[in-house]
């Protein structure tokens, strides 16, 4: 089912995707669950040790963003996995995807509750009048969409629009990155979000080749689109 | 209209109990309710549990000091703000004490008729020591409450004999880049500079400050002196003084050099004005629990009835 879904996301679908892997793929599967679960595993278990410091909150926001931003990373990291060889693990892309999206959610109830109070007009505020918060909440809506329609049933209904769709989730990585590089710009303490910006380019670099195999194709497919 | 600082009503009256209550009880019953974890390992320690470093006594002063509960030792002690060893929280814990602390001696000079170079010992002998507890506001939105040790900076300074020229003091942090990893980092320009106009130097709740619970400051604390400005943001309260110099220019501080939009020459408490990252309406009480609501933040944190006085007639919003 994965590999379906992932091979109709890739541009060029790759038939090692669809070769069936017994046991090889489940052990992969219980690999992704693993590293999906290991922070909130890790929470529990630096709670319980009272290692969560003098302000748990403020940990517990930081800590959620930065999973959700990793894992959102790890989602994009599949393709170019793929194109090294790596094709097991095309099927494991939704689990990877939607534990992304419950560190956001986690991140984004962190901040609702914690640094808002609650108070749906305090968060209101908080989105116009502050750029990293804003650009934050853009990249959510990005990715509310993206985990909503994860599921077969909306893929089969979404048809080619599906894929579409989900090429939302670049500018939500984009918009990501910015969110964080901005919120760190207070302390001028840019290593991280850099970091992450550059593993970024990266991802996004080499998806271009096959971007442009597609759209070469797609041209001599249609040549009267181009004009 | 009133200026944002003669609101000196406490917090119980600025949230209605109702609402007060309404937002604890959906706090409890968040979605996170799941995340209540390690209530454990949050459960609360003794407040003093866990004391290091000699012993530094004195009587607490009443009248100065807020009847809350002060943090814990350990709270107060591994999250610090002290960027000369790192921008993380935990590093002035990890790092501050290969900080070489003797020979230390503070230079006052400047605009005074008495220059002088004093020891520790000399400056500690120089007032009676006082306990104080005051709330600590940083400016990251969270709040402390510490009781410090010290004597009114206004002693020290009254020992040189200020001039008439005497408007400002300047507060110079020590440096020393082989023993201060975050120094390299060039977050800010060092050494760490900081600020009072004159009056605000000399009113007696700007404590030169020894010691924290009864023992002498550890070097994240800012050892082994250093100044604590109750009623402004935390980063006005310069750690690990070597120098304090009076003189008629207005000072350009370190936090003023490097984000001049976001922090002022003043950085008194001031929920009205927000921080263009954040706001300042509320505050997080460190060690209050893990749904514990914010509290609301209070104009000059609290010492309105103090301190207003001094910037009577001015804009607030403007001198942030």
């Amino acid at each position: 089912m994965g590999a379906r879904a992932a091979g109709m996301q890739s541009a060029a679908p790759g038939a090692g995707a669809r070769r069936p892997r017994p046991g090889g793929g489940r052990l992969l599967g219980v690999c992704i669950h693993a590293c999906g679960l290991f922070p909130l595993l890790r929470w529990f278990a630096l709670g319980a040790a009272g290692g969560l410091g003098a302000n748990p909150q403020e940990f517990l926001t930081r800590s959620s963003g930065i999973w959700a931003l990793a894992l959102l990373w790890a989602t994009l990291a599949v393709t170019p996995a793929r194109r090294l060889g790596w094709t097991s693990l095309l099927r494991h892309r939704r689990k990877l995807g939607l534990y992304a999206f419950f560190y956001t959610v986690l991140h984004v109830l962190a901040w609702a509750v914690w640094d808002r109070g609650g108070v749906p007009a305090a968060m209101w505020e908080d989105l116009w009048r502050r750029d990293f918060i804003g650009v934050g909440a853009l990249a959510v809506l990005c990715l509310v969409p993206l985990a909503l329609t994860s599921t077969q049933g909306w893929m089969r209904r979404l048809g080619r629009g599906w894929k579409r769709l989900h090429t939302l989730v670049y500018p939500a990585a984009a918009l990501s990155v910015l969110h964080f590089d901005w919120m760190r710009a207070g302390k001028n303490d840019f290593l991280e979000p850099r970091l992450y910006a550059l593993v970024l380019a990266l991802l996004l670099a080499a998806r271009l080749p096959g971007w442009w195999r597609g759209w070469r194709t797609a041209r001599r497919g249609a040549p009267g689109s181009q004009g | 209209m009133r200026a944002p600082w003669e609101i000196g009503i406490p917090p119980s009256e600025i949230t209605p109990e109702s609402v007060w209550l309404s937002r604890r009880r959906w706090l409890r019953q968040a979605a996170l309710g799941s995340l209540a974890l390690g209530a454990g390992g949050l459960a609360r320690a003794v407040p003093a549990d866990g004391l290091e470093g000699a012993v530094l006594e004195a009587p607490r002063d009443a009248r100065w000091s807020t009847d809350e509960s002060p943090n814990r030792w350990k709270d107060i002690t591994t999250y610090n703000n002290f960027y000369e060893f790192g921008t993380g929280k935990g590093d002035p814990a990890e790092y501050a004490g290969r900080m070489r602390l003797e020979p230390w001696t503070v230079r006052i000079d400047g605009a005074v008729r008495k220059p002088m170079t004093l020891d520790v010992d000399a400056l500690r002998r120089l007032a009676p020591l006082e306990e104080r507890v005051y709330r600590l506001r940083c400016v990251e939105a969270w709040s402390m409450v510490v009781p410090w040790t010290g004597y009114s900076l206004s002693h020290l300074l009254r020992q040189v004999e200020p001039t008439a020229d005497a408007r400002y003091v300047v507060f110079t942090t020590a440096l020393q880049p082989d023993a201060m990893p975050g120094v390299a980092a060039g977050v800010l320009d060092w050494p760490y500079v900081e600020g009072l106009r004159m009056d605000e130097a000399m009113h007696p709740l700007a404590l030169l400050t020894f010691g924290v619970y009864g023992r002498v400051l550890p070097p994240q604390n800012g050892a082994p002196l250093r100044v604590v400005v109750p009623w402004k943001y935390g980063f006005k309260s310069a750690k690990s003084l070597v120098g304090i110099h009076l003189q008629a220019e207005p000072p350009v501080t370190s936090w003023m050099r490097a984000a001049p939009r976001e922090y002022g020459f003043y950085a008194n408490v001031n929920p009205a004005v927000p921080h263009p990252r954040w706001s300042q309406e509320t505050e997080r009480r460190i060690g209050a629990g893990f749904f514990a609501p914010r509290l609301p933040t209070q104009p000059f944190n609290g010492y309105a009835e103090s301190v207003a006085g001094l910037y009577a007639g001015m804009d607030l919003a403007r001198n942030f």
